[in-house]
């Protein structure tokens, strides 16, 4: 459906436009909080989104006129983005470079929880306040309300470039940009600076949430992740704190993704966003308005990780453990109880796949529910599609997904840090974007339905022993796979790399045939435990495995302690467990998740059976 | 392997590195031979460390070459000049933190894992051949682990009773002394043909210094060859058979320990600069790190003048 005439192009262009000023909104916030902190901010998105959920109360509660609207969000997001630099990211100055990063990620999981607890998951509509004359321009047409976020965009970058270039407090935030230590040794009050830079990052990114509300009539609690990412993204192609880059990366964005759009429709909308993203990354990792050669924006040394003295589980209690796990079902009957330690131990399966990654080889990795994913798809397929037996179909996901999960993140391994973190979360929407969009293998939206359970000679495993005996048994020999590896010099080789690339580097340890090696065998675990899931559950779709999938994961294992197989499993069987037995209604699940991921964070970072 | 004594190893030509208008390294030459120990000293800032980076891989230079051992090595990757034989320390110490100080050391044995990563390396089968030979573990496998190790507590033995009895701590536990001696411990298990050590006795108290000179004339004594940098020139004069003076990424001198410290040249470099950091202060306040420049506050008195005396 390719349009012809030139009117269509010209509103694809204004749209773009449009769209490129909101998310420059979000990324002009996300590079000064990159300039003074080094640190992606993950919650930013939630910011917006809250932006969003002010300016529709201040609309349809309270009645207050627009402008009035503007700059009661501006002020409240400002304050909620005081609150997170104070509350969640000061305190752990001083942490390893991990700390704030996980932090963020809790401090958004919280944010999106409590708005879904308070005003519902549903989207909701806020009411229109524009004028609805639209002008006519060579075919196209331009609305008030393009016009408003097209002055709301020039109007904030006019003043912030005033505040940087002309105020005190803003030659403070540059001085503090360029180099911190020295800004503070000339008398600069850092912490005011991060204040300052979160206040007014998160005003924008509040205001942005407004505007998109108010542009597509609709928002929800969930509608910050996505836009969160797509201000990375924008900020990555300008180059990570790089103001101005930041805003022609948000508008180059826009039009990519209106551009997309017009060429193959809504749902790809995402993708090319996220596959823009990863080209960007692995090509000019400095954006694309880096001069060449620039300095690795991290420092090269410090570490990621905090030293720790791990828990060693003495032989016999892990045996003696394993052995009670197994005779459970012998003493316990409830098939509700079963069930549910059947369900964490699959998931445990996924904490010991990312326990590997993001703890022994410390690529913390966000996208990790697409692994699930395309080993529950790879099943699925094999057995309805290609008549693969069960038996059979289950390994096969497993190599599947270790075949596709380390050929997606391979171009990432030359990233370090953050970024890995990004490009991960990118690749997992990728998977679910893929999933979406290639109806012919997936039956797209419609999901898999009928999927065959786990049967030995033809009898099917389904009953309340073996939901738990099946994941149990194959949850044991996996870690004790994984045991035995990190057991070899293959551990050492991956915890060298995670403690400090440049020198195992320097030993001859060839990271990316490591990092390869790693998410293969974490593909593996991982996808043997998606295939388990598909068919247990017998219906899967791209909502199966959605992201904050992934950041459960994240908190078991950190919870367990990072690197360390017990301890995966630990987490797993306490955060799937525990809120199942004391019957914690669902809603609240994931926001319990996420106070529990910030209260590890700030003071057990360690977890509780240590960093391995 | 064998090659005549005074066989150049290392030859670095015209090297060259940039970072915006700043030259940290400007048209460097310098020759190490076989068997050789060279110090390269010169004010902080002068681009000592740069040059180690440069060398090893770890940064690409701008315009030159580096040979080691007659091949053109220019852009080659840290990891395989490490499989060639180069090892080198790090000015601040990089131990890996969270693995144990036995663990550090066999890390740096890893270029010579032959049983577990065998050869011809291949693309895709090489690394599953690895993994499969570490679950697996068969004979041959177990008995390199054993050797390695066996090796890593002779290397670890040379520190005297620094680190043996700290074998199985994590590294961050140990004192800034000991993580400089397990970092030559590291670097000793690649069984290196050229070592480079950045200020290996910075932050060591005098005896401790002693005790490192007394360790690298050992290794030299064995025939490694040594490319030192030191800003303790006492150590640089009892131990070079050469000494480079580098100033503003450039070489001013090069000659014999004595000669190099009575060359007007440096003396003004030195003096040009004050002095030099870590130097002056036997208890080592460790020096400045890249990015504070030619000035330091530590050491009043020209270091040249002193050594020369
Ligand atoms: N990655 C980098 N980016 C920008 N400048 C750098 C970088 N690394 C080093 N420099 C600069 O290059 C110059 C040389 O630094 P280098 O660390 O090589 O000095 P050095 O001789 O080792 O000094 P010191 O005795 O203090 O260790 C310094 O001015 C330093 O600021
Ligand atoms: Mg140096």
């Amino acid at each position: 459906m390719l349009p012809t005439s030139l009117g269509p192009w010209l509103d694809y262009t204004i749209n773009g436009l449009v769209i490129g000023n909101i998310y420059a909104l979000l990324a002009v916030g996300l590079a000064l909080i990159f300039g003074v902190s080094h640190l992606i901010n993950f919650a930013h998105g939630s910011v917006y989104m809250v932006g969003a959920y002010i300016g529709w109360l201040c609309v349809t509660q309270l009645a207050l006129p627009l402008p009035v609207t503007f700059v009661v969000v501006a002020a409240g997001c400002g304050l909620l983005g005081v609150v997170i630099e104070r509350v969640g990211l000061r305190p752990l100055r001083e942490a390893p470079r991990i700390a704030p990063l996980l932090a963020t990620i809790g401090l958004s999981v919280v944010m999106d929880q409590t708005a879904q607890l308070l005003f519902s998951p549903d989207p909701r509509a806020p009411p229109t306040q524009l004028p609805a004359w639209r002008i006519a321009v060579g075919g196209g047409s331009i609305g008030a309300l393009d016009l408003l976020i097209a002055g709301v965009g020039v109007g904030s970058a006019a003043l912030l470039y005033g505040f940087l270039r002309f105020t005190r407090l803003g030659w403070a935030v540059r001085a503090t940009a360029l180099d911190r230590d020295a800004a503070r040794q000339c008398g600069v009050d850092v912490d005011k600076v991060n204040r300052t830079v979160f206040a007014i990052a998160s005003a924008l990114g509040g205001v942005s949430g407004l505007l998109v509300g108010m542009y597509y009539n609709t928002i929800d609690p969930n509608m910050g992740f996505q836009a969160g990412l797509k201000g990375i993204v924008a900020q990555l192609i300008g180059g990570v704190g790089n103001v101005p880059g930041a805003i022609a990366g948000s508008l180059l964005l826009g039009l990519i993704e209106s551009y997309g759009i017009a060429l193959f429709g809504t749902s790809y909308r995402n993708l090319f966003a996220f596959v823009a993203l990863i080209v960007i990354l692995v090509l000019r990792p400095n954006g694309l308005f880096a001069r060449a050669r620039r300095l690795p924006p991290e420092p090269l040394t410090g570490t990621f990780i905090a030293p720790s003295r791990p828990v060693v589980l003495p032989r016999w209690a892990v045996w003696g453990l394993a052995a009670a796990a197994l005779a459970l079902p012998l003493a316990v009957r409830q098939p509700y109880l079963l069930q549910t330690l059947g369900n964490a131990w699959l998931f445990a399966l996924l904490a010991l796949s990312l326990t590997l990654v993001a703890g022994t080889v410390g690529q913390v990795s966000l996208g990790h529910a697409g692994l699930l994913a395309i080993g529950a798809y790879a099943s699925a397929l094999l057995t309805l599609d290609a008549g693969v037996p069960v038996l059979l179909a289950v390994p096969l996901a497993g190599l599947v997904a270790a075949t596709l999960g380390t050929a997606l993140v391979y171009p990432a391994f030359r990233l370090r840090g953050h970024y890995v973190s990004i490009a991960t979360l990118a690749v997992g929407e990728i998977v679910t974007l893929v999933i979406l969009n290639w109806e012919s293998l997936t039956r797209g939206p419609i999901g898999v339905t009928g999927i065959p359970p786990l049967a030995v000679a033809g009898t099917p495993l389904v009953s309340g022993q073996w939901v738990y005996w099946v994941p149990l048994v194959v949850l044991l020999a996996l870690a004790a796979v994984q045991s035995r590896l990190l057991d070899s010099h293959l551990g050492r080789t991956l915890r060298a790399i995670r403690e400090d690339d440049i020198a195992a580097r320097s030993y001859g340890v060839e990271l990316d045939r490591y990092k390869a090696l790693a998410f293969a065998v974490a593909g593996f675990v991982a996808g043997i435990g998606g295939a388990l899931m598909a068919h247990f559950y017998s219906y899967i779709n791209h909502e199966t495995f959605p992201a904050p999938v992934s950041m459960l994961a994240l908190t078991m294992v950190i919870l367990g302690g990072l690197g360390n197989v017990a301890g995966a499993v630990l987490g797993a069987a306490v955060l799937v467990g525990l809120p199942e037995l004391f019957r914690a209604a669902a809603e609240y699940r994931m926001l319990i998740y996420g106070i529990v991921l910030l209260l590890l964070i700030r003071f057990r970072p360690q977890g509780l059976l240590g960093t391995v | 392997m064998t090659s005549q004594p005074g066989k150049p190893l290392l030859e670095v030509a015209g090297l060259t590195r940039r970072f915006g208008g700043l030259t940290a390294v400007n048209g460097l030459d310098l020759t190490v031979g076989e068997g050789e120990l060279v110090s390269v000293i010169g004010p902080n800032g002068a681009g000592k460390t740069t040059l180690f980076n440069l060398i090893a891989g770890l940064d690409a230079p701008d315009a030159g070459a580096v040979a080691f051992d007659g091949r053109d090595v220019s852009g080659l990757p840290a990891e395989r000049l490490a499989a060639l034989g180069l090892a080198r320390t790090f000015q601040h110490g990089r131990v890996f933190g969270n693995l144990s100080v036995l663990d550090n050391v066999l890390v740096g044995a890893h270029t010579r894992l032959r049983a577990v990563r065998p050869r011809p390396r291949l693309p895709l089968l090489g690394p599953l051949a690895e993994l499969a030979l570490a679950l697996v573990r068969p004979a041959p496998v177990r008995a390199e682990e054993e050797r390695l190790r066996a090796e890593a507590l002779e290397i670890v033995a040379l520190f005297g009773e620094r680190l043996t009895p700290r074998l199985d701590q994590p590294a961050h536990s140990l004192s800034y002394a000991n993580r400089r001696r397990l970092e030559i411990a590291r670097a000793l298990a690649l069984r290196p043909r050229l070592l480079l050590l950045d200020e290996p006795t910075a932050g060591m108290n005098p005896t401790e210094t002693a005790e490192m000179l007394a360790i690298i004339r050992s290794l030299k004594g064995r025939g490694l060859t040594i490319l030192l940098i030191e800003h303790k020139l006492d150590l640089v004069m009892q131990l070079s058979d050469r000494v480079v003076v580098m100033d503003h990424g450039a070489r001013i001198a090069e000659g014999l320990p004595a000669a190099v410290a009575a060359d007007p040249a440096v003396i003004e470099a030195y003096l040009g600069h004050k002095a030099v950091g870590g130097l002056a202060e036997p208890d080592g306040a460790e020096p400045d790190g890249a990015g504070q420049g030619g000035g330091n506050q530590h050491g009043e008195r020209p270091v040249v003048a002193r050594a020369a005396r």
